[in-house]
């Protein structure tokens, strides 16, 4: 692999005196939400620090306050020992602040090498574009990071795992002396996965300041010299990695030992009740063929872009299979739209809940009872007394917490608000009910009532889809776990004998003969 | 292969275009000899100015309904000047004419920027405004070709290597365009703006900054025209451009500018211009009476946006390895 | 975590009490107060304002207008726009007056206008719905298309000879200085206000307006609210075409010329988003009052029309600019 001199300049790092980057005292609120409270951090040259915390616990908060992109409320930023303010995304990357972000923060219209060089493209004469170099630069930082792509393709035309790639080039083609790298394992294959580390530990001999942050421990520890641990928008510890355990980390990071987490359960599977065979799609996935009982809980397991939401979404009846049938109680059902799947029984919560799931700007009672007009309307003319009953009737078994039920769903909280969405379902009276990364973004108590609930209504004959890309949710919750890879399924698992390990296989796509 | 078909979305148009010269010439000789094209062109000029103003403002999806007026007011305040004081040189009054329209695409863009309004209210109500300006200042009479200075009605007809400087002002911004968008800073803002602003931001762009410049710019070229027209014409009256607005948003969209933001191209904002411009000139020719043109530019758009609209349709997400593109 | 969460609360109320609070700070309040000062600095302009039959040849300034916003406000409110409205009342008129060559009746007459109406608005929808277009190109589109064959249809002639019952609908009373366009106006607000505000069908535009999406994904079917906005706007065109074209007694291609912009500006000003998802028929009445005593007000004082539009013009800016004004100013963000 070739070695660019315009961004590498190896440098010998003895013992790291002193911070590159240090934050202390930093708070950021929110309308409604303290999203950090007093947090310190320090980055040091050659060194790579993971931040771990729960979802929600201000990990990417501090990210957009490192990058610019938000203004702390309170606190200071120091760059090598001198304080300073990045008032814009310009400003951080100016001080050699260099962000991986998701890759839903680059553009589509414009082809990979732009996406690279937005913002700081090489120049030639007169100040213009240089768009022959930006080519020849694009090229060679793909080529460096081991990426396949033809810089002029337009980023609409990859999938997920590529565009993550092009997220990373962009990152390194700022002469940066710190490295944010927020998730960047998160959709990529194992072959990538391992390609990165060894990006990581070149940026490390490089004497770059690398933070870190990932959910998986394996990773954190492969990689890391250093941890700091988040929860609840406050810094719980920081230390060296190779002071503490596995254990010790999830619960700094919990606040409680995991077992507690999640509720017993006794699984009590029934008759089957929903049969998907042969569904597919031209882009989104292919193949997907499996059963559900009812009373069952089944775990979609997956690293993010393995098609899961994608395949949840055509069931639910948002897009179109291309082939595939369905059936329900054993009847073939024709699901052309979500009005359609509602009316046969199906719902289902989304990941994206702001955008797919809660109508913010409307009140909580109308939130729920939105698919239930029809039951409590009279000849299509409201009723609201129907309406804050049926609420009220839902909300509160979720032990719902607001002010009042004509709120506004904005205002709550984001475990608040999931809870809201998933009250609209049950007032359906659904058949199946499939969850999308349910408790993810909601704080640690919301969490455990999630899947109390959860359990509560599979005793009832309620039978669960549940997307995760969390492994102890999975492992927790699942009575049944199908992993998804590229769109297709890779394995099946019973709840007996599974474990983090098989998982993780098969959903990265390692044969089991390598281990 | 959709790539390739994408590509070739102003080669669609230009071969839209010329069949339709084809067509004309082939039942009416004459309309596609040289000097008849040069003269379609130049017909043209303005409609291609203004939308590449447009353009700008259009990809960074926001919309300017009130160039038509900005011209109306700026071309009447040059006039009346001209007609008051014939001995400002005719350069003063487009620099004049420019300045003025640049302020008022500014307060457009200003209303956009700090006030957050959107972009469609904040026209509508300048349209008004700076129409009705026109009213108030020239009290509802008109300037009239008498009045004006020989000097200040013979500038966009002076021929310069046989062509009048009108095209040669439309042809410099358009080689202007053609370069500041795709190749400067500035020019590629646009572009992230419109294609994804949450982004943008990540990138360290401004996304209000942005289209505040893409206003400023549009009125600009706004004020430019006003000049342009009313001494091309020889006229001012309250009613100038009446509308043309529309034509203006027609241009662009049957070039191919998507009204989404983030996607177009300065060829496509010309061709589209052209087209309509072929066409107003075509008829008379073919014997057709002129109303039939706005019903012609109305089908036009139609067309247009629904073919663009199914050329860039997206399949949805890309995770089959099979489906996606790479080198 | 949040400030709204209060954990000690097993029962939520329904509401809280400050319903008051809110009405005082509600955009129709606003507007009322604007309406009322206009009223009193008309009544002190001129002496003919307060004039009954004054007053009611002025509420033909609004009625019209009006009665497309209504549904115009519906169709904006879920995300949507229209700006063929002129286009189609142009080609309704134009249609009407075709019929008459043939010597048919008032009912037939209403019955073309109404259908061509319909039928504009279903060629509206259908692009939008069907093919997926944004609804403010298709609509530049079919507004320059309906007119245009208004213009081949007509040229510079013009369809006169409409018959004296047909006449009534634009220029009749029902009693006194009641004229029949104002109890249309009256009937269409309170139907309007109804469908928006008291059904299930209201609150699922009300949805799609603030975010498609989540309709979507609720199980509404977000295509069809919208074909059926589309067609009631086309409908309230072809009635605001028959009221205009009886009025007038002729039609010219040229008719309700530019009214696109002012039923949108009414809509607006009345305090309904233009980005969806907000607003009120009794906001789009107040406007229409404040809009038509407006232009009564200045005509009598012999103030040109288009002055009138300047002042229409900075209105809409202003009464949206001025509250963000204030909040800008107060966060100290210049």
């Amino acid at each position: 692999m070739t070695y660019s001199s315009e961004i590498a300049e190896p440098v010998t790092v003895a013992v790291p005196a002193r911070a590159v980057l240090r934050l202390s005292g930093i708070t950021k609120t929110f309308p409604g939400v303290r999203a950090l409270s007093g947090v310190e951090l320090a980055l040091y040259p050659g060194q790579v620090t993971a931040l771990v915390g729960e979802n929600g616990a201000g990990k990417s908060t501090l990210v957009k306050i490192l990058t610019g992109i938000y203004q702390p409320d309170e606190g200071r930023i120091e760059v090598d020992e001198s304080e300073t303010r990045f008032p814009t995304a310009t400003a951080a990357s100016d001080a050699g602040i260099t962000a991986i972000h998701q890759e839903t923060v680059l553009f589509d219209d414009l082809c990979v090498a732009e996406n690279i060089f937005l913002g700081h493209a090489p120049r030639g004469r007169f100040g213009l574009i240089d768009w022959t170099r930006m080519y020849g630069d694009a090229a060679e930082l793909l080529n460096r990071i081991g990426a396949r792509l033809d810089p002029r393709t337009p980023l609409r035309d990859l999938g997920i795992a590529s565009k993550h790639l092009v997220a990373i080039a962009r990152a390194l083609s700022i002469k940066a002396r710190v490295v944010v790298m927020d998730e960047p394992t998160a959709a990529l294959s194992q072959t990538e996965i391992e390609e990165l580390y060894e990006l990581v530990d070149r940026l490390k001999a490089e004497g770059k300041a690398i933070l870190f942050i990932s959910h998986k421990f394996d990773e954190i520890f492969r990689i890391a010299d250093r941890y700091t641990v988040f929860r609840d928008g406050e810094m719980v510890d920081a230390g060296m990695i190779a002071d503490v355990t596995e254990s010790q980390l999830v619960e700094k990071m919990v606040g409680r030992s995991v077992d507690t987490i999640f509720p017993e359960r006794v699984s009590c599977v029934g008759d089957e009740i929903l049969t998907v065979a042969g569904y597919a799609h031209p882009t989104e996935f292919a193949d997907i063929n499996f059963k559900l009982h009812r009373g069952e809980i089944l775990g979609f397991y997956g690293l993010i872009g393995a098609g899961r939401s994608e395949f949840m979404q055509a069931l639910f009846g948002v897009t179109r299979p291309s082939k595939g049938a369905v059936r329900i109680d054993g009847k073939i059902a024709v699901i052309r739209s979500p009005a359609e799947a509602v009316a046969k029984g199906i719902v289902y919560v989304p990941e994206d809940r702001g955008k797919q799931g809660a109508i913010t700007a409307m009140p909580i009672f109308q939130n729920v009872t939105l698919p239930s007009l029809p039951s409590t309307s009279k000849n299509g003319f409201l009723n609201l007394a129907e309406e804050f009953a049926l609420a009220r009737t839902y909300t509160e078994r979720l032990e719902l917490r607001a002010a009042a039920l004509d709120r506004n769903v904005g205002e709550l909280s984001g475990g608040n608000q999931q809870k809201v969405v998933i009250a609209k379902w049950l007032a359906t009276k659904p058949k199946v009910i499939i969850l999308d990364e349910p408790t993810k973004g909601i704080d640690v108590g919301s969490k455990a009532a999630v899947h109390a609930f959860m359990a509560e209504l599979a005793a009832e004959g309620l039978s669960v889809i549940m997307v995760s890309s969390e492994i102890p949710e999975i492992m927790g919750m699942s009575d049944r776990v199908i992993v998804m890879r590229e769109g297709r399924i890779a394995a099946e698992f019973d709840r007996e004998g599974l474990t983090p390990e098989k998982l993780v296989r098969a959903a990265a796509g390692y044969k089991e003969t390598a281990a | 292969m959709i790539l390739r078909f994408l590509k070739s979305r102003e080669a669609i148009l230009l071969g839209a275009v010329l069949a339709l010269l084809v067509i004309v010439e082939s039942r009416f000789s004459g309309f596609a000899a040289p000097g008849n094209l040069a003269a379609v062109f130049n017909d043209t000029s303005i409609l291609i100015i203004l939308a590449l103003g447009q353009t700008l403002v259009i990809l960074t999806r926001c919309i300017d309904l009130s160039v038509a007026s900005n011209l109306a007011l700026t071309g009447m305040v040059t006039a009346m000047l001209n007609a008051a004081f014939p001995g400002i040189p005719v350069v003063v009054l487009i620099a004049l004419a420019v300045g003025l329209g640049t302020l008022l695409g500014a307060f457009n863009g200003i209303l956009v920027w700090k006030l957050d309004i959107p972009p469609i209210v904040v026209t509508l109500g300048t349209l008004t405004i700076y129409r009705g300006t026109v009213f108030l200042l020239s009290d509802g009479s008109w300037v009239n070709s008498h009045e004006m200075s020989a000097a200040y009605k013979a500038f966009p007809r002076a021929v310069l290597f046989s062509l009048p400087v009108l095209s040669w002002i439309a042809l410099a911004v358009v080689a202007g365009f053609a370069v500041a968008v795709t190749r400067t800073p500035l020019g590629r803002a646009f572009y992230a703006v419109g294609g994804n602003p949450h982004a943008a931001v990540y990138t360290g762009i401004d996304v209000g900054r942005t289209r505040f410049a893409a206003f400023t710019i549009s009125g600009a070229l706004a004020g430019l025209c006003g000049y342009l027209w009313v001494s091309r014409y020889a006229v001012a009256y309250v009613d100038v451009a009446g509308g043309f607005e529309l034509d203006v948003v027609a241009a662009c969209v049957i070039g191919g500018i998507s009204i989404a933001g983030g996607m177009g191209t300065v060829g496509g904002a010309v061709l589209g211009a052209l087209f309509l411009g072929v066409i107003k000139n075509a008829l008379p020719v073919a014997g057709i009476s002129p109303f039939w043109q706005l019903a012609i530019s109305g089908a036009a758009i139609i067309i247009a946006v629904a073919f663009n609209a199914r050329s860039s349709r997206q399949p949805g997400h890309i995770i089959l390895k099979s489906a996606e593109r790479t080198a | 975590m949040s400030l709204t969460d209060t954990p000690t609360a097993r029962r939520i109320p329904d509401r809280l009490s400050g319903q008051g609070a809110r009405i005082l700070r509600s955009w129709e309040l606003l507007l009322f107060i604007i309406a009322v000062l206009i009223f009193v600095g008309n009544t002190q302009a001129s002496p003919y304002f307060l004039d009954a039959w004054n007053l009611s040849d002025a509420t033909f300034n609004f009625t019209e207008k009006a009665m497309v916003a209504f549904a115009m406000a519906l169709l904006i409110i879920s995300g949507e726009i229209d700006l063929s409205v002129a286009g189609i009342i142009a080609l309704s008129s134009t249609a009407m007056g075709w019929a008459l060559q043939f010597g048919v009746g008032t009912p037939v007459l209403i019955t073309i206008g109404l259908s061509v109406g319909l039928l504009c608005g279903a060629f509206n929808g259908a692009l939008v719905t069907r093919l997926g277009l944004p609804s403010i190109v298709v609509t530049i589109g079919t507004m320059s298309l309906f007119r245009g064959i208004s213009y081949i249809v007509l040229g510079d002639q013009a369809f006169n000879g409409y018959p004296t019952d047909f006449a009534w609908l634009g220029r009749g009373y029902v009693f006194w200085v009641i004229s029949f366009e104002l109890v249309l106006f009256t009937v269409f607000a309170v139907i309007y206000g109804v469908i928006l505000h008291f059904t299930n069908f209201g609150r699922h535009i009300f949805v799609i307006g603030n975010n498609p999406t989540a309709a979507t994904f609720s199980g509404i079917r977000v295509d069809r609210v919208k074909m059926i906005l589309f067609l009631l706007t086309g409908l309230m065109s072809g009635v605001a075409a028959v009221c205009l074209t009886a009025r007038l007694g002729s039609t010219r291609p040229s008719i309700a010329s530019a009214w696109e912009l002012e039923i949108v500006t009414m809509v607006v000003l009345g305090g309904v988003s233009i980005l969806g998802g907000a607003g009120s028929i009794l906001g789009v009445v107040i406007a229409a009052l404040v809009m038509g005593m407006v232009t009564f007000g200045l005509g009598l004082l012999n103030v040109p029309g288009i002055v009138m539009s300047i002042f229409i013009g900075a209105l809409l800016i202003g009464v949206i600019a001025l509250p963000r004004l204030i909040r800008l100013v107060r966060t100290g963000k210049a």
